[in-house]
């Protein structure tokens, strides 16, 4: 397998593992791009779903929003964010957050919309105030779906993240187009690889959160 | 003009030309993806066992970056729209297969006995009454696959030019004319809104039983929950 042994050059040659354009380094700039993306993301996208869902009103807006955000194409917004702003973090950060928040807001919305009324009519009839509604039956019983949309945006940021480096930014990105121009397919593999390591990372930090915040009763019935 | 719409003679295409072909490279893998995606579909729906490992792989399949799929490529079919096509199937892949298999699932179980009962054959029962009832939850993947086939084109040009309007792009760092770069995006996402509309037109021509008085509510529900569902199962 020629990509294999590609990777497998990639990862054992010493110099790629320290120094400026070293493999900590990259990851390091990757994580962040990602991190900071999905935590903007998820600051717009997550109360405008809770409250939408929540009040089951504004559906018609979301999903135009979201299908108007999908069709910005997220390469073109890179190149026209970087022409206008010059070098730097806000012109990456802009189409990495627009291409998150669709799967956030959508998911989220779906999520408490689809939440059994049962519970939440017998919360109201205790006379729950509506933030305690939302907080203590709704989210925790749609927590598993919440946890899901952020896990395909985050996934989604990390895969698009590398396109930073065309735009003279870090990232793991650095080894796909740096290995495209210098005709080094070793660099290009590793890089893509090192790309689906922290995907995979990725799904098992959602797992892990999903077992400890999702409640055992809620766990059980996703289950069922 | 200003500049929006002069585009170099190196792009090799009119602006028109750039939109034919990046409607070309866009569509046609998704088209491809679910044909193969609807056999796929009823073989997961047949035979439980076969759909984690599928939604595993292509879960796996969706994180390798489109520009690193496209440089490894390059070694086997050049700089070629082949190369930029490939990718850009199996991406749709990972949204179409589950909306098919939910699709499918979606069919009550009273409608295949009645179909059953009725001699219906299994080929003609999948083609015939199971696909027609998926048509919402097929047609919702088939929209997000399509916006995110037409927007990945672009970074094609990033191999040598196979990007369409994409190139666009190079084109603008390159010879300093951001126009074109606000040309590009807003052509492109014109192009996935005018798609975006007449796939739900297609989708109401296919599924006219839908009754006329809350079609509205049912068209955003199959939209929402299509879009959600792609998370959702690849877990």
């Amino acid at each position: 397998m020629n990509v294999l042994n590609f990777m497998q050059h990639f990862f054992s040659d010493g110099s790629h593992w320290h120094g400026y354009d070293g493999i900590p380094q990259r990851v390091w700039e990757h994580v962040q791009y990602t991190a900071g993306a999905l935590a903007i993301a998820a600051a717009i996208g997550l109360p405008i779903g809770l409250v939408t869902g929540h009040t089951g009103r504004g559906g018609n807006t979301l999903a135009f929003v979201s299908s108007g955000a999908r069709a910005l194409p997220t390469f073109g917004l890179l190149v026209l964010m970087f022409v206008w702003l010059g070098l730097g973090i806000v012109p990456v950060m802009i189409p990495l957050v627009v291409l998150a928040i669709p799967p956030i807001l959508i998911t989220t919305y779906e999520a408490i919309r689809t939440v059994d009324p049962s519970p939440v009519d017998a919360a109201r009839g205790m006379g729950m105030s509506e933030p305690k509604i939302l907080f203590q039956v709704e989210v925790p019983a749609a927590l598993p779906l919440i946890l899901s949309g952020l896990r395909s945006a985050a996934i989604q940021i990390v895969s698009t993240a590398t396109i930073a480096a065309y735009v003279a930014l870090g990232g793991v990105g650095r080894y796909i187009l740096d290995g495209l121009y210098q005709r080094n397919y070793e660099k290009v593999a590793g890089g893509a690889a090192l790309t689906a390591i922290l995907a995979l990372f990725v799904l098992v930090l959602f797992w892990a959160v999903g077992r400890v915040a999702v409640s055992p009763g809620v766990r059980r019935r996703g289950a069922a | 003009m200003n500049g929006f719409f002069d585009i170099p003679s190196d792009l090799q295409h009119s602006y028109l030309g750039l939109i034919a072909l990046h409607m070309q490279e866009a569509l046609i893998p998704v088209l491809v993806g679910l044909l193969l995606a609807l056999p796929i579909g009823l073989l997961c729906v047949h035979y439980d066992w076969l759909y984690p490992p599928v939604l595993w792989s292509s879960t796996v399949l969706y994180a390798i970056p489109s520009i690193a799929f496209f440089v490894v490529l390059i070694d086997y079919t050049g700089l070629t729209q082949l190369t930029v096509m490939i990718p850009l199937c199996l991406y749709s892949l990972v949204v179409l297969v589950p909306a098919v298999v939910d699709g499918i699932r979606s069919v009550p179980e009273e409608t295949n006995a009645a179909a059953a009962a009725m001699g219906i054959g299994p080929v003609n029962r999948y083609v015939q009454v199971q696909l027609p009832i998926a048509v919402p939850a097929i047609m919702a993947g088939l929209r997000v696959a399509t916006a995110s086939s037409i927007s990945l084109v672009s970074v094609g040009s990033l191999i040598g030019n196979q990007g369409a309007l994409g190139n666009l792009l190079t084109t603008a760092m390159l010879y300093h004319r951001p126009q074109l770069a606000v040309t590009s995006v807003v052509t492109t996402a014109v192009l996935a809104i005018v798609v975006d509309a007449v796939l739900v037109l297609v989708r109401r021509v296919l599924t006219p039983w839908e009754p006329p008085s809350g079609r509205r509510s049912r068209r955003l529900a199959a939209t929402i929950s299509g879009a959600a569902r792609t998370p959702e199962s690849v877990s």
